[in-house]
């Protein structure tokens, strides 16, 4: 119980930038993600013997299923006819595709495989991309009175605020962090930095969250290269082990839970990947966390151990989550400023943190960062899931 | 969303039955297949239950985005219920100012009109709340 049968690595990493990618079709962004990372990881794409797609909805967002295939075909795999599996958990998709692919190397059934996240939102208008948005939670008993994503994380918002009086300025403080850090992001999709104000003023969307408490809507694909530890030794000169994996889950419907200020899925994912790779969140450098919506990042990182509960708006006003500060938080960005194309996040959190675990991250560099922890969310926590990387 | 599907679910959309198990005596809205206190001893113990539609706003928001069906009707309020019979529900806050608004507050569950399908489709009822 608990541990992985063999070590798995990761030997290459690949994203496009984030945003708004009219001249892109889906299948270019997936093939130019992949291709990244296949360069990065220098290895023959006949190596390949597993391809893994986390994918949240090209049904709705353009009439495709069966992705995994068309990827395949695209990349040229289709020839050596390996098997491709697309991988869906709202916007956790792409972390849990990581996870399964991580169990298909650990079992030893493959050595290399490449794992992706891929989403186009922008070819449908944004009501419409926020109401596929929708489908995330339960629609049959929530969405069709009316219920919408950040009007759910609003009301988690309110009784956060409530009870452990949390203000107004550190859910903005979660946003202008993650704007600092997006404009030291060449990928992206905004490279702008804000102000507490601009957040204050920008219009409501579900009180008390506004405009710029919410992540984008956007497109966008990143890419991993799976490889048993053993032969990614000989493969490359800075294989980052992952140390653990852990995924939770919890109701649908926000109604039905106990305690809107925490998720049950976030906490047993955590307590499962702690548990397996033997260390606890104090061992952390640096974290990627789900910010979908302001209030998300400050309950994930109490619900993650890193702060009491009710102390995580305290910890973003005091910079402990800033760049430099005890555990920085978001180092890309996030979703808020990174951009959150739905099935593709989870993986481009993995993205940023091999690059710190690399030391090369850049101007936005955490100095000595030896483990990193990404943690992705489902919805408003129906499913989550943590992933440990250390360096080796 | 189609006329099954929602047919399907009228009397707990209209009248807010859901059902208590024969076991343990816990209560659910919407009603459940098992009861998750006593798994399958539960089975073909699950007995209708309809539910007053009292109860009290633990969360609450002000929607100013809303759903296509109804984003003629921004801002409205949307409120996580505790039912005073058990369990809880979440559902809209109407004929109030979103100022009148507090978590702690008494309300219960009116007869109202959700949506329709199309412009010649049929009109969707179910419930939404009023404060007492």
């Amino acid at each position: 119980m608990g541990r992985l049968a063999r070590d798995v690595a990761i030997i290459g990493v690949g994203q496009t930038k984030f945003g708004e990618h009219w001249d892109l079709s889906f299948r270019e962004l997936g093939i130019q993600a992949g291709a990244n990372a296949i360069l990065d990881a220098g290895i023959d794409s006949g190596k390949i013997e597993g391809l893994y797609i986390g994918n949240m909805s090209a049904g709705l967002f353009m009439d495709q299923e069966h992705i995994a295939s068309m990827i395949a075909e695209e990349v040229g795999l289709t020839k050596t006819n390996i098997p491709a599996t697309r991988v869906e958990a709202a916007d956790a998709s792409g972390a849990l595709a990581l996870r399964q692919a991580v169990f298909d190397v650990a079992s030893g059934s493959s050595d290399i495989v490449v794992v992706g996240g891929a989403e186009k939102m922008l070819d449908v208008v944004s009501d419409v991309a926020s109401e596929y948005m929708n489908a995330t939670g339960d629609n049959t008993w929530e969405g069709l009175f009316g219920a919408t994503i950040p009007g759910l994380y609003a009301m988690m918002a309110r009784m956060h605020m409530n009870r452990f009086g949390t203000t107004r300025e550190q859910l903005a403080l979660v946003s202008v962090k993650n704007h600092k850090n997006g404009s030291m992001n060449p990928l992206a999709h905004f490279q702008n930095q804000i102000t507490v104000q601009n957040v204050l003023r920008a219009p409501p969307v579900a009180e008390p969250l506004g405009q710029l408490d919410c992540a984008p809507v956007s497109d966008g694909a990143a890419a991993l290269v799976l490889c048993d530890l053993r032969t990614a030794r000989d493969l490359c000169p800075d294989p980052i082990r992952i140390s653990g994996t852990g995924q939770g889950s919890d109701t649908l419907s926000l109604s039905n839970r106990s305690d809107l200020t925490t998720l049950g899925a976030s906490r047993q994912a955590a307590k499962a990947a702690y548990e397996m790779a033997g260390i606890g969140p104090g061992d952390i450098d640096v974290a990627e966390v789900h910010d979908s919506f302001t209030i998300g990042e400050i309950i994930a990182i109490e619900d993650l151990g890193f702060f009491p509960k009710g102390k995580g708006g305290l910890a973003v006003e005091d910079g402990s989550t800033a760049m430099g500060g005890q555990i920085p938080i978001n180092t890309s960005g996030g979703l808020k400023a990174r951009g959150h194309p739905l099935g593709a996040t989870g993986i481009a959190q993995i993205n940023e943190l091999v690059l710190q675990l690399r030391g090369k991250a850049g101007e936005r560099q955490i100095k000595g960062a030896t483990r990193g922890l990404a943690h992705s969310v489902g919805g408003t926590g129906g499913t989550a899931l943590v992933h440990i990387l250390e360096v080796v | 969303m189609s006329g099954a599907r929602y047919w399907r679910h009228q009397d707990q959309r209209y009248n807010m039955a859901g059902n208590e198990c024969g076991v343990c005596g816990s209560r659910f809205f919407p009603g459940k297949t098992m009861c998750p206190n006593c798994h399958r001893r539960s089975v073909g113990k699950m007995k209708k239950f309809y539910f007053n539609g009292n109860g009290k706003i633990i969360t609450y928001t002000i929607i100013h985005e809303g759903s296509l069906q109804y984003r003629n009707q921004v801002p409205y309020l949307l409120a996580i219920i505790e039912l005073e019979e058990g369990d809880k529900v979440l559902g809209q806050i109407v004929d109030c100012e979103a100022s009148d608004l507090a978590m702690g507050k008494k309300v219960e569950m009116v007869f109202r009109k959700l949506g329709e399908q199309g412009k010649s489709g049929t009109i969707q009822y179910g419930y939404k709340f009023i404060l007492k």
